[in-house]
């Protein structure tokens, strides 16, 4: 099984150096796309490889790219931005690149920022990856003393610079208009699209953001190609992905495999099934937002069409297993003023919708409930949904409370008829 | 104790030497001077501890943007701080996977060794526990941050032990 963005990740050492990642096949694809290849060629291969944004809206990166204006007309400053605001609850994939081959990243982001022809480049770090920001500080340095970095790269006539941007703690900044709010040294709340970023993003210039692990598949396709990519997977969606696991398992643990590899593998093979005395009851597939499923989804494959068609989203593929002795109420509780406390503000139903669903949730999970809250729990998670707000965020929230009523329906109803929380 | 912490950080009231040329750096990096207020908050946080009503108005006065502006901003990063703080940042992580392994106990422990809610800060000064969202860490929880340093996999038996660093 190939493995390209991990097969150089070694936990127990440093990441490699310039000179080491050279060494082991880096920056080849730099050489490769600034000397051989014209900007458009390199969008269209990767259109072509139909490499899907990683940071889960699972939008064709290519294509992303193509909507960048190009030529003489185009605006001479362009802006390429790595998301490194991993904040999603339960995800832990991006760390893991970042910490573990910094080059690898940014030679994705040379390669990107030659595709669209942006000059600057941004890495936006959350500030609790400590460790990360060294590294990535570290490995620009090198990148600058090498000469992939600054001024006419390897006689290329193509100038990229790279700053590391550690932010100050919001999740909004992950939502990519948020995200150049916060660049811009404003408060993180979304904009309105459009105009879409790739035309008018930081300072008002075209700009493409694009998450950590879609970055760092861009040179591995330089390398080996579309149908190389494509046949690394399970499903239609190419490539490999980074896929977590965490709560009452044996072994919880990040793995790259190839896209589209079952939940059930990814529980019961990767993460070693359930601890001892629990048993499975359901999952969040991709991070805090996304929908439950349960073990009549097991089967499934973890690539984006078949995790919707499931009811739900595959999202950052890093995912939350809910066990027995656990209390959904109380779960999707602490989901939610997660939510509340990180809304921005911006649109009503969000700053106003998630704060009620709390306290909500609360009251059912203290024993004070009534089942009126429940009908009013649905209302709230229909108003939060799709199209009453500017970001994804309070859809987002709306999944796991819209789902934990449909499949745990029975739990929160005990926590009511009993008065208190039967798992206490 | 929070007067004397007041006191403390605040000696300096317009901006040092040093604290005016790290901000101009990050200026040049930028358009114009009111995109780097973010870098400027945490520049002057990073020597002072905290951003107290003195400091805002004079990084608003170099930034050329009104006080009432930056502190808009300060004031919505969870981690920019508007109020003194203690001498070491504890920030625990109370996200979905700690929630789930166990998170609470540990909160309990601190609480009950540190005498502190979050929020607060130890009456000695020396720590300020805060809930922190997911820190990345979630096949490794529960977890926390104390200043730059991460812990995983906590035991609440070690907690103490793990304290004691910083006293």
């Amino acid at each position: 099984m190939e493995r390209p963005l991990t097969k150089n990740i070694h936990l127990n050492r440093p990441p490699l150096d310039a000179k080491e990642y050279e060494m082991a096949g880096g920056y080849l694809a730099v050489k490769k796309a600034l000397l051989k290849m014209a900007p458009v060629d390199v969008i269209e291969l990767i259109k072509e490889s139909n490499l899907k944004g990683r940071g889960g809206a699972g939008f064709n990166t290519g294509m992303k790219w193509s909507f960048v204006p190009m030529g003489e007309k185009a605006p001479s400053t362009k802006y390429l931005v790595a998301n490194a605001d991993e904040m999603e609850p339960g995800t832990f994939k991006d760390r893991l690149l970042l910490e573990g081959n910094p080059h690898q990243l940014l030679e994705g982001m040379i390669v990107a920022a030659y595709a669209i022809q942006a000059n600057t480049g941004y890495v936006f770090l959350r500030f609790a990856y400590k460790e990360a920001a060294k590294r990535i500080l570290q490995a620009i340095k090198e990148a600058y003393e090498a000469g992939f970095l600054g001024e006419n790269i390897l006689g290329s006539g193509f100038t990229f610079h790279l700053h590391l941007h550690t932010g100050v703690g919001r999740y909004m900044c992950g939502e990519e208009t948020a995200l150049l709010n916060a660049l811009e040294g404003k408060r993180a709340t979304p904009r309105a699209k459009p105009p879409f970023p790739q035309v008018s993003g930081l300072f008002g210039k075209p700009t493409i953001v694009n998450n950590v692990e879609t970055l760092c598949n861009i040179p591995h396709i330089i390398n080996n190609g579309a149908d190389w990519f494509k046949s690394l997977s399970h499903s239609e969606d190419g490539g490999t992905k980074l896929y977590g696991v965490s709560g009452n398992v044996n072994a919880p643990g990040c793995w790259e495999l190839p896209m589209g590899i079952s939940m059930r593998e990814l529980i019961e093979e990767y993460a070693g099934g359930m601890k001892e005395g629990y048993k499975f009851r359901g999952v969040l597939p991709g991070g805090a937002s996304t929908d439950f499923l349960t073990e009549l989804h097991l089967d499934i494959k973890m690539d984006f069409k078949s995790v919707s068609m499931a009811g739900s989203r595959l999202g950052t593929g890093t995912m939350i297993v809910l066990d027995d002795r656990t209390c959904p109420v109380g779960f999707v509780h602490n989901l939610e003023q997660f939510f509340a406390h990180e809304s921005c503000g911006w649109c009503t139903p969000c700053r106003e919708g998630l704060p009620w669903v709390e306290k909500i949730l609360w009251s059912i999970e203290q024993g004070k409930g009534s089942l009126t809250d429940l009908d009013l729990l649905e209302e709230q998670a229909r108003l939060l949904g799709p199209g009453n707000t500017f970001c994804a965020l309070a859809p987002g929230a709306a999944e796991p409370l819209q789902s934990a009523l449909k499949y745990f329906r029975e739990d929160f109803e005990q926590h009511i008829h009993q008065h208190k929380c039967p798992y206490d | 104790m929070k007067e004397d912490l007041e006191n403390k950080n605040t000696t300096t009231v317009g901006l040092n030497e040093q604290e005016r040329t790290a901000i101009d750096h990050e200026v040049s990096l930028v358009p114009y001077p009111k995109a780097a207020c973010i870098e400027a908050l945490k520049i002057v946080q990073n020597n002072r501890g905290w951003i107290s009503d003195e400091a805002l108005s004079a990084i608003a006065l170099y930034l050329n943007m009104s006080a009432a502006e930056l502190d808009s901003v300060a004031t919505f990063y969870n981690l920019i701080f508007r109020k003194p703080v203690g001498q070491h940042i504890i920030l625990l992580c109370d996200s979905i996977s700690c929630w789930v392994m166990g998170y609470r106990v540990l909160y309990n422990e601190l609480n009950k060794q540190l005498n502190i809610q979050f929020g607060e800060t130890s009456p000695d000064g020396m720590f300020t526990l805060l809930p922190n969202a997911c820190l990345g860490c979630c096949d490794h929880a529960p977890a926390m941050l104390i200043d730059d340093d991460l812990y995983r996999d906590i035991k609440p038996n070690e907690l103490e032990s793990i304290l004691k660093k910083y006293n």
